[in-house]
């Protein structure tokens, strides 16, 4: 019996600060936990954060860079963690990487961890330069993450673009940040208007939840213990969909029963 | 329009934000789609050119291919002005016989 390949995975936004690196870390921990062997790694090499939000940055001894260079294992830069072993962390090197860093680099890394991982989760940087390139070379299929904003759609339309022309297939979207009140007064772009301009499969939404930054402050991802927050639901469907099972999305503008709600939805009919 | 932004322009009101975001990224997103660098254009150009003088002469100086933008379209507009027609188009004779 042969294993399936190894699903290497690029997370991506082209805009920063939309939620790529915690979309890496909750979605790590989430496909661990559902039995996947899973390996996240930082390429984001300028302005690495992965580390941080996993609560791994005092276990990091050696790095993706170390790797390269062949002055230590893969396995030593690894850092597996405590209380979920099926994750394992590849931190980013030194900044300096990036003067240096070619795509083929990356694809050697990834190489070595299609060995041991069935998932593999890459960290993209914010941005269409060689930073997203490089982390793009080696990557088979790309999650997008954006908000229900305009500069942030705009961005991802770019960004789709790029991926379009690497071949990399399937591309999935994420819509973050996602306010259902605000939706149901028409005051930000609805689940469909994103859906619509960039033409892409939704793979999930993710609400805006306070818990996501109190998760951050101590450096344990929401999916990590289970609390039944909204995002750790959103981010563990988003987890159990990857992994081919059938989990029904709701649209959040469409889901409330209170007459607010429904006058809402009223007002939201298309008229001409 | 939705019902919503029908009432506000009634009321004199302006269109609910979210349907102006979405025309304006529609907008937007056209332009950048369209995005062809110069060079690209320009092959583009004389490969164009290069067409539509097997059948017509045409004034190459005083042609022009350019991508103009207008509301939600952006449109390839090329202006060639014609000299004359050509009495055998040179296709005919190109292009390979089929079989």
């Amino acid at each position: 019996m042969t294993a399936a390949p190894t699903r290497i995975i690029l997370i991506c936004s082209g805009k920063g600060g939309v939620g790529k690196t915690t979309l890496t870390a909750n979605l790590g921990i989430a496909l661990a936990r559902q039995g996947s062997r899973t390996a996240v790694l930082d390429a984001d090499f300028g302005l690495r954060n992965l580390d941080l939000l996993l609560g791994l940055e005092n276990r990091i001894v050696y790095t993706a860079q170390e790797v390269l260079a062949e002055t230590c294992r893969l396995e030593q830069a690894l850092v597996k963690h405590k209380q979920e072993p099926n994750l394992a962390l590849l931190p980013a090197g030194n900044p300096r990487m990036l003067e240096w860093l070619t795509p083929e680099d990356m694809q050697r890394i990834v190489a070595l961890l299609a060995e041991r991982f069935d998932i593999v989760l890459i960290d993209c940087p914010a941005g269409i330069e060689d930073g997203f390139r490089n982390a793009a070379a080696a990557a088979r299929e790309a999650i997008v993450v954006t908000t229900p904003e305009v500069s942030a759609v705009r961005d991802a339309d770019r960004v789709i673009g790029l991926l379009n022309t690497q071949g990399i297939e399937p591309i999935q979207l994420v819509l973050n940040r996602v306010r259902p009140k605000m939706m149901l007064n028409q005051e930000m772009l609805a689940v469909s208007d994103v859906t619509d301009i960039l033409a892409l499969p939704l793979l999930g939404l993710v609400l805006e939840d306070e818990q996501v930054i109190v998760s951050t402050n101590r450096g344990e991802p929401l999916t990590l213990n289970g609390n039944g927050s909204p995002a750790a639901k959103a981010y563990h469907n988003i987890a159990r969909r990857l992994r081919g099972e059938t989990v029904p999305l709701i649209d959040p503008a469409k889901e409330g029963q209170g007459l607010r709600a429904k006058l809402g939805r009223f007002m939201q009919t298309r008229i001409f | 329009m939705t019902l919503r932004d029908f009432i506000n322009r009634l009321l004199g009101r302006q269109p609910a934000s979210a349907t102006l975001a979405k025309q304006r990224l529609q907008l937007v997103l056209a332009h950048d789609r369209s995005d062809l660098n110069p060079e690209l254009l320009e092959k583009m150009r004389s490969e164009i050119l290069e067409v539509v003088s097997r059948y017509v002469e045409i004034d190459v100086e005083g042609g022009d291919v350019s991508l103009e933008t207008e509301d939600r379209v952006t449109a390839l507009v090329a202006n060639l002005p014609i000299k004359r027609a050509r009495a055998i188009p040179l296709a005919a004779v190109a292009e390979p016989a089929e079989g």
